[in-house]
């Protein structure tokens, strides 16, 4: 773990957003240092994008205050997104413009010194530049996601806000994109990352898990899971179908979710797994205790959280 | 403000519309349409109008008011029903715009000095169309059946009025409708064509989700209102070329003012409808909506100005509306330099309520531009 004292690039308190009388983002803290991958996990509608939005000043927060690269949030936005590198998740680039001309938008809104050199670079790094002429309109999903990274790297930001960065993208493509991140993140960079993919978050320096506005865990992978205390049982052989679906009923039962031929069972401590069990323990089960996954413990957490959820207003 | 991020959105602005061929077409070619509609189709002063003519008197009077009638060039005699009824079917059905009927006893009547009728019915559902045959009529008949009215009957004419009224038809002096109409419509396309363009350039970037990425840049209100707004002005002096062209060509409408003075007023004006409609933009959710406004702001602009309808023939309330709208002022100057040859001293009282617009609309519209998403 990276000492207090490192410069905290994001550090944020108590940060509140209601749309009309919804509490989207409910007193929200988050502090991330430099060089760190911060992942942003929370099932759809928690408001990581909300959250992400305040943060780059694009949102007025209700309550709460903090600062992004040692700007106010509320009073120096103007400062805060000439050295953030923001990918909204849906594309936001211009799909009527060629994919030269995209860049080099970017470029002169940023006012990027070299700015012609830079765009060539960017075009061959990316290995687009045989096809720089292509409206950006016509690019796969995959090549949508790197054109609208390569824009957000333009201007050598301090801070990257990727929100949902590998939505739809294949899992090669989605390799590749991390360890980009990665190298970016060792040369100083810091990257706050929504996603809803596990695999993702396990690549993440640190998690935050965001359910219903509210901030329910943060901390490394080991720690996310060791906190949430979960004890977890892999159960294979039998009839796993008609176990799970008796075992969601049974008290004490936190998860319980089918992976592959095994069925994961979790519960906050032994005793409440082994009652539940109790009663199938003739049908020849094997049983086998493991580490919790952090699926097994999102799912806990979500489970877990007050459910607030009503229809967007129209 | 920066250059770089003013030129970054003019730039963008530039390759989009370009880009956007049939818009662009449009916009060069609604002007040529709307004026040849405009030029050659919209007349106010209609001539050859068909008439139902129902003559049971069968007399010199007749024939000479008759003769009278196909000379003026308003009427045009195309049905002879046998009679009134027959006639009155054929107004009903609209084969005919007038029905004529002289009645048996007309000349004798006429001879008897008993002031006989003759009916005219019109189908005025449209009264302008109506309106100047109508007119004529009461001239022609003097004219026709005065003529007849000689020797014995010399008594039976009308008295001569005293004193005669010389009317003289100036800057256009055969009262052709298109000298007037020609050049209102380059501020009428400019008030459409502008504000629809400005409205959609931003409500556009919010529903194809590139809004939120270009409020995450540190591009300025300013830069963006100002970059956007370049490129019409530009787009809209190719509209006024065209249409000066083509006036000149098609319809030989004079020009005898300044071009110069033109364009220093067009930009002026150009920017004020630019500003309304950057203003509408950052009212309206969806593109739909911008159309909406678009025509809520294009109909009084048509209607109140003294494009369609005669200022000074509107009520107060309605000319209180009209001098607030830019287009009011434009058609002044623009039909004052071409048509009048006015200059500068004619021109200055009409421009600053233009300007003036133009302030107050950009203001809104900067003030109205939120930087965020709330
Ligand atoms: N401008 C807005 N006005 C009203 N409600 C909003 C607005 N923006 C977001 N919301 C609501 O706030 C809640 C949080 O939205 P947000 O987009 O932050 O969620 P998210 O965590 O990013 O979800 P997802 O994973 O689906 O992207 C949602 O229920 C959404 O309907
Ligand atoms: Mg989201």
């Amino acid at each position: 773990m990276s000492a207090p004292a490192a410069a905290a690039i994001i550090d944020v308190h108590g940060l509140t957003k209601r749309f009309g009388d919804r509490v989207v983002v409910d007193h929200f803290d988050m502090r991330v240092t430099r060089g760190r991958i911060y992942g942003f996990l929370g099932p759809n509608g928690s408001g990581k994008t909300t959250t992400i939005r305040m943060l780059c000043g694009l949102l007025t927060p209700d309550e709460g205050e903090g600062t992004c690269l040692g700007y106010d949030i509320r009073k120096e936005a103007a400062l805060i997104k000439r050295e953030v590198g923001y990918m909204t998740q849906r594309f936001g680039l211009y799909e009527d413009l060629s994919i030269e001309e995209n860049l080099d938008f970017i470029a002169r809104v940023y006012a990027v010194e070299g700015r012609a050199a830079k765009v060539k670079a960017t075009l061959e790094r990316l290995g687009l530049h045989s096809r720089r002429r292509q409206l950006a309109g016509m690019l796969s999903g995959g090549w949508k996601q790197r054109l609208a990274l390569a824009a957000c790297l333009i201007h050598d930001p301090q801070l990257l806000l990727l929100d949902e960065p590998t939505a739809g993208v294949d899992p090669a493509a989605r390799r590749d994109f991390w360890d980009e991140i990665h190298d970016l993140a060792a040369a100083g960079l810091t990257v706050l990352v929504s996603t809803h993919y596990m695999d993702e978050a396990e690549r993440c320096h640190e998690l935050a898990y965001i359910s219903y506005g509210k901030l329910l865990t943060q901390g490394t992978v080991a720690e996310v899971i060791a906190g949430a205390g979960l004890v977890t049982w892999a159960i294979s052989d039998g009839d796993l179908v008609a176990l799970g679906h008796a075992l969601r009923a049974a008290p004490g039962i936190r998860t319980v979710a089918p992976f592959g031929t095994t069925l994961h069972v979790s519960a906050d401590d032994e005793a409440g797994l082994t009652a539940a069990l109790a009663p199938f323990r003739s049908a020849g089960l094997t049983i086998k205790p493991i580490e919790p996954s952090l699926e097994d413990v999102f799912i806990a957490l979500m489970q877990g959280a007050s459910d607030n959820f009503t229809p967007p207003a129209q | 403000m920066s250059w770089s991020r003013f030129l970054a959105v003019l730039i963008k602005e530039f390759r989009q519309v370009r880009r956007d061929r049939l818009t662009f077409a449009m916009m060069v070619g609604v002007p040529i349409m709307q004026l040849i509609l405009f030029g050659f189709a919209i007349n106010s002063d209609p001539k050859h109008l068909p008439l139902a003519l129902v003559d049971a008197d069968r007399s010199e009077f007749s024939r000479s008011f008759i003769a009278g009638l196909e000379n003026s060039a308003y009427f045009e005699i195309t049905e002879r029903p046998a009679g009134e009824k027959e006639g009155d079917a054929m107004l009903a059905e609209g084969i005919v715009q007038f029905v004529l009927v002289i009645p048996p006893d007309f000349s004798r009547k006429l001879i008897r000095g008993e002031r006989p009728a003759m009916l005219l019915a019109a189908d005025a559902t449209d009264p302008a169309a109506t309106g100047n045959a109508i007119a004529a009529i009461n001239a022609i008949g003097q004219r026709s059946i005065g003529r007849e009215l000689a020797g014995p009957l010399a008594s039976l004419r009308p008295a001569e009025q005293p004193f005669e009224i010389r009317i003289q038809r100036r800057y256009n002096p055969e009262g052709l409708t298109r000298y007037n109409v020609v050049p209102g419509l380059i501020g009428v396309i400019l008030t459409m064509t502008m504000v629809m363009m400005t409205a959609l350039a931003m409500t556009r970037e919010r529903e194809r989700g590139t809004m939120e990425n270009l409020l995450a840049t540190p591009a300025k209100p300013v830069e963006v209102m100002f970059g956007k707004i370049v490129p019409y002005i530009l787009i809209g002096y190719v509209q006024v070329l065209v249409i000066l062209v083509v006036a000149r060509l098609l319809f030989d409408v004079p020009m005898v003012g300044s071009l110069a003075l033109l364009s220093v007023v067009l930009v002026v004006f150009i920017a004020a409808n630019l500003a309304v409609g950057f203003t509408f933009s950052t009212i309206a959710r969806n593109q739909l909506q911008a159309m909406q406004l678009t025509f809520f702001f294009f109909l009084p602009s048509m209607l109140l100005t003294g494009f369609m309808f005669p200022f000074r023939g509107m009520p107060g309330w309605a000319q209180a509306i009209g001098e607030a709208l830019p287009l009011t002022h434009f058609l002044r100057v623009v039909r004052g330099i071409l048509l009048k040859g006015n200059g500068i001293a004619e021109v200055a009282p009409h421009l600053w309520p233009i300007a003036l617009f133009m302030a107050v609309a950009g203001a809104v519209a900067l003030l109205r531009y939120r930087q965020t998403l709330d």
